[in-house]
Formats: C-alpha cells, sequence, structure tokens
C-alpha cells in the first residue's frame, strides 16, 4: 500500500506503456481505416511525450519537457499532412480503405 | 500524500480507457472524442507531475488544433465506416498478440531499470530551483534550443504550405472573377448609344 500511494517514476512509465500499447493495437484493429490509424499514431506519440516529461520532471533534467514541445510540433505537423492526403486521396477514389491504396503495387 | 496519488490513478484510468475506446468505438466521432479526453487526462497528468506547461500547451495543440482537424475530416468526408471495420475481428488476435509480447516486452524493461548513479552528472539541463517551469523552459528553449526551435518552425510551415497544396483544386466550370478584365473594359467596347425613334423600339 506505501508502494502503491507514493507515485513514482514507475507509474507514470507503466501508463505511457499501456498507451503506447494500445496504439499499436489499434493500428492492427483498425487496418481499413486510415482515420483511426492516424488517430493511434497520435496516442503513441501521446505516449513518447508521457515517457518523456515523466523522465524528465523526476531525473530533473529540464530537456525531456523541450524534446516533448518539438515532438508536439512533428506530431502535429504529421497530423496535418496526412489528413491532407486523405482528403485527396478520398476525393480521388471515393473510398479510404487501407486494401485499396495499392495502385503502385509497392 | 493520498490526494496525488488519488488524482494520478483517476487521471490514468481515464487516460486508458479512454485510449482503449479511442480504437475500438463503432464511430469514428466518438472516437475523436475520446481522443480529446484522453489529452485532457494526458495534460492532468502532466499538471499533476509538475510540468505545467507542456500540460497547457497540449491542451492548446491537441484539443484546440488536432483533434478539431480530425473531427472535420471525419465528419467532411462521406464515409461509410461500416464497411471500413468489416476486418475489425480477424485482425483482433494479430492485435492482441503482438499487443501481449509488446506488453511482456516493456514490463521486463521497466520492471528491471535502474537508476544509475553517476547519471546525475550528465543531465543536459538540470532543472532550476525556484523559477516556474514555464520560465524554466523559455531559458531554455530559446537560447540553448533556439535553432531547433526555429526549425521546428519550418517544419510547421512546410506541413502548412503542403496541406494547403495538397488539398487546393481548381474546379472546372466555376466562374471567378479577373480583375485584369474589369480593369480593361472600356466603354466603347460595352455600352453603345442607341436614339430610339419614339414609337418604333430598337
Amino acid at each position: 500500500m506505501e508502494n502503491m500511494m507514493d507515485i513514482g517514476l514507475g507509474h507514470y512509465l507503466s501508463v505511457a506503456a499501456i498507451l503506447f500499447i494500445l496504439g499499436v493495437f489499434g493500428i492492427f484493429l483498425n487496418r481499413r481505416n486510415v482515420i483511426i490509424i492516424l488517430m493511434s499514431i497520435e496516442l503513441i506519440l501521446l505516449a513518447v511525450n508521457i515517457n518523456l516529461v515523466a523522465f524528465s520532471v523526476f531525473l530533473h533534467d529540464l530537456v525531456g519537457q523541450v524534446f516533448a514541445l518539438f515532438i508536439l510540433t512533428v506530431a502535429a505537423a504529421e497530423a496535418a499532412i496526412g489528413l491532407a492526403i486523405l482528403v485527396i486521396y478520398f476525393r480521388n477514389r471515393g473510398s479510404i480503405a487501407v486494401e485499396d491504396i495499392n495502385l503502385m503495387k509497392g | 500524500m493520498i490526494l496525488p496519488a488519488l488524482a494520478f490513478y483517476l487521471f490514468a484510468a481515464v487516460l486508458v480507457l479512454a485510449g482503449m475506446l479511442v480504437v475500438t468505438a463503432r464511430n469514428p466521432v466518438h472516437s475523436v472524442l475520446f481522443l480529446i479526453l484522453a489529452f485532457f487526462n494526458a495534460a492532468g497528468l502532466f499538471v499533476l507531475i509538475g510540468a505545467e506547461f507542456v500540460a497547457m500547451i497540449l491542451v492548446i495543440v491537441y484539443v484546440g488544433a488536432v483533434a478539431v482537424l480530425f473531427l472535420f475530416v471525419v465528419m467532411m468526408l462521406d464515409i461509410n465506416f461500416q464497411e471500413l471495420r468489416k476486418g475489425f475481428l480477424r485482425y483482433l488476435p494479430a492485435g492482441l498478440a503482438v499487443g501481449a509480447a509488446l506488453l511482456a516486452e516493456l514490463g521486463l524493461v521497466i520492471s528491471g531499470w535502474v537508476y544509475a548513479g553517476p547519471a546525475d552528472s550528465v543531465r543536459a539541463a538540470p532543472t532550476p530551483e525556484s523559477v516556474t517551469n514555464a520560465q524554466a523552459l523559455g531559458d531554455l528553449l530559446y537560447t540553448q534550443y533556439a535553432y531547433i526551435f526555429e526549425a521546428s518552425g519550418l517544419v510547421l510551415l512546410v506541413a502548412m504550405i503542403g496541406a494547403i497544396v495538397l488539398t487546393l483544386r481548381s474546379r472546372k466550370g466555376t466562374r471567378r472573377q479577373v480583375i485584369a478584365d474589369q480593369v480593361a473594359r472600356r466603354r466603347e467596347d460595352v455600352v453603345a448609344v442607341v436614339k430610339v425613334q419614339t414609337g418604333e423600339g430598337v
């Protein structure tokens, strides 16, 4: 009980790990829906941010929070570009199913 | 002592629950709303831990911009989402297997993790005492990380221009204003003064 009520780095890392796994799980679960996949990526990035901020606070090093801000920037840019690609893909094909995205046979 | 712990457990539980609902919700609009809930609770965790600035930026950037962007796209596109959920149960075992493997690995990492004593001496920027979180971050961000800060601004600019270029289209059949043509019109070209005889018409 002592350990349960004394919130430490391990607690935050556990939450971040669970959130990360949920994100990966979401990518697998919604293989056809690009929007949910993008949201899962946001969840993964959030988990990474929680990790960085938790380490930053518990190890008394501010650089982790600076990095969290940069990750936030990149996540926002990624969401904007991803959704823009999604919109033009839907405009051209009338669907956003991932399985239809095989024009280049890559 | 007990109140922060309870707050942590509350935020963490709602965060994990919301994350779970994001990936399993039937309706993508609900997914986006649960994503917003998850971001709010993550911000709560950050406030609890003493990283207020990142928490507020998280709310502003994620809830204010990214989640609203998602919401707009989900609502604007006319997609049959039931069709997209067909493979849901088929992919469930694979997803569960990968999730379980990842959970085991991360569990091993977290449980086996120990803090190395000399690590204290290699801290890049020790958190200053008696300075607010926002001020400490600003002191660091605008001095030591100024170039990276500007580079991240460039990343955002490129993303913005990219999104506009990608989605901009000139539709056929639309009538738009051409200022040059309007300015180049002369009176002689477009107005004809006709003397009309009374009772005859043009």
